[in-house]
């Protein structure tokens, strides 16, 4: 199938991918079942829709038509008695996926949980591997295709389906539950989901879109987006959308005609995304109001300074520095410290700067005043303009003797 | 391991236990003698060779185990969690295969 009919219909199937995806899992108790059935689904819906008939609510004509496919091969396979009828109760939602009241579940007092925050809690488990984690999440919550994720992390796609499959035997085998965890392990389970869309738009943050393929950046966005949607009691989860939305407002002054990364000192400040700019300050204002900090939210503020100043002169590094202070605080590590420094630099002149940076590299163990490290490590692409700034050159290191010779 | 340490701690996987048994999820556990009182029978030739275990060589072995019915991987990290706080040392949470009959393996009704 070919033409703008199935364009269409590729946009709405991955549109609704992870919904009925996350349905079928639940009521099937099977991660190969659940999306097996589904993409007989799309195949069977695909007729009736390139020929121009679109259904009012086309996702769940999708789970409806998978799960008369798993119903036909249930009783062709005679599987159990449980399995039939646990498929037969969504014929009772006429397909619309149905939201099921669970003990197991945290939200006490919210006991209608949609499936898909169920399936981003078995594909971020902490039990995957990482990149396993990230391959389950765009594949069967964002409906992207074996081959796609594959291109997107520069893998083949022989690799990437082996991947995926040893990650959903581990989910089959350990028993990882496709549920939403208790409320005291809530917070820890909700950063690593934040931290593997977080994984996914930087994955492709700094390259230019590959045409032809979903963009990751625009995956990830979607992903926080249903989040927000789901999880309206974690600020993170909105802090992270917005760092993502204000982030992504950048994008068009982010390279210049050959590609090349232009500094945010340098960009055109009429290319940014006036919509995402103010979609991403909006978000951040009602998190300011719940009074419930953390790292994305503070980083999402450092983007919102920023996407306030016309110029770059005109940016509020006090701010800036003040907000880097905290986030040093929340979430301590060198490249937060680096950040701070470069804010300092400009409040408080690059000497400042560069004591904090030389201070930093002791710590970490670099020597950033050195030429040991001078060509490549992000701490001497902090110190060297700082220390052009004020004249200082970096010290020749001794030279350190490989052994008695 | 100083005695109170060891003390302490056999008194934290008692009480670990008890609870195990409370909810129904600890089926059987043993303490194991140290690494170099292993004994390792292999197969050489079609002969039986018995040598000085143990079979792995390595830095860490096993201590001991539990055995345990959980519900779901989340059910068995709860458990594990508190064994870690009791001993002070990792652990590793391991599946059992699914066989028919195998009382550790069938999912207990919810």
């Amino acid at each position: 199938m070919t033409g703008p009919g199935a364009e269409r219909i590729g946009r709405i199937f991955r549109e609704e991918s992870g919904r009925s995806t996350a349905t079928l899992i639940r009521a099937l108790g099977d991660v190969d079942l659940g999306r097996g059935r589904r993409s007989g689904g799309v195949r069977d819906c695909s007729g009736p829709l390139a020929s121009g008939g679109l259904p009012p609510n086309p996702g769940a004509w999708i789970t409806t038509t998978a799960r008369n496919r798993a119903l036909d091969r249930l009783r062709r396979e005679r599987r159990g008695r449980q399995l039939l009828d646990e498929v037969a109760r969504l014929a009772s939602g006429d397909g619309e996926p149905q939201p099921r009241a669970d003990d197991d579940d945290a939200a006490d007092g919210a006991p209608v949980v949609d499936d898909r925050l169920r399936l981003v809690f078995m594909c971020c488990h902490p039990a995957l591997a990482l990149e396993a984690q990230i391959a389950l999440t765009l594949r069967l919550l964002g409906g992207l295709s074996t081959a796609d994720v594959a291109a997107a992390f520069l893998v083949t796609e022989s690799t990437m389906a082996q991947r995926l499959v040893r990650a959903k035997r581990k989910i089959s085998a350990a028993h990882i539950p496709f549920r939403v965890p208790t409320a005291a392990a809530l917070p820890d389970r909700v950063d690593a989901v934040l931290g593997v869309v977080y994984l996914i738009y930087n994955a492709a943050a700094d390259r230019p879109d590959p045409p032809g393929e979903p963009s990751l950046r625009a995956e990830a966005i979607r992903l926080a987006r249903l989040l927000d949607d789901l999880l309206p009691d974690e600020p993170e989860v909105a802090g992270l959308l917005a760092l993502l939305l204000l982030t992504e407002s950048r994008r068009a002054a982010r390279y210049d005609e050959e590609g090349a990364l232009v500094l945010l000192r340098d960009q055109d400040r009429t290319l940014w995304n006036g919509r995402l700019v103010a979609e991403g300050q909006q978000l951040l204002r009602a998190c300011l109001d719940r009074d419930r900090p953390g790292p994305y939210q503070v980083q999402a503020a450092v983007n919102a300074v920023h996407a306030d100043a016309g110029t770059y002169a005109a940016t509020d590094w006090a701010q800036i520095a003040s907000l880097y202070d905290h986030l040093l605080a929340l979430d301590p590590g060198p490249v937060v410290a680096l950040n701070r420094a470069i804010a300092v630099a400009e409040v408080h002149g690059p000497e400042a700067g560069l004591a904090l940076v030389d201070a930093l590299g002791g710590l970490a163990g670099y020597s950033p005043g050195t030429w040991r490290v001078a060509s490549c490590s992000p701490v001497s692409a902090v110190w060297h303009p700082l220390g052009r700034r004020c004249s200082r050159q970096p010290r020749r290191r001794p030279p350190t003797s490989p052994g008695a010779t | 391991m100083g005695q109170s340490q060891m003390e302490l701690q056999m008194a934290r996987l008692g009480e670990l236990e008890a609870d195990m048994r409370a909810r129904g999820s600890w089926l059987f556990s043993g303490r194991l003698t140290s690494a170099d009182t292993a004994t390792v029978v292999r197969q050489v030739d079609g002969r039986r060779v018995v040598s000085d275990g143990p079979f792995i060589e390595s830095k860490e072995h096993l201590g001991g185990f539990y055995v345990i019915d959980a519900a779901d991987l989340d059910e068995a990290l709860g458990w594990a969690d508190r064994t870690v706080a009791a001993i002070g040392m990792p652990i590793e949470v391991w599946p059992f295969v699914a066989t028919a009959g195998g009382q550790a393996t069938e999912p207990r009704p919810e």
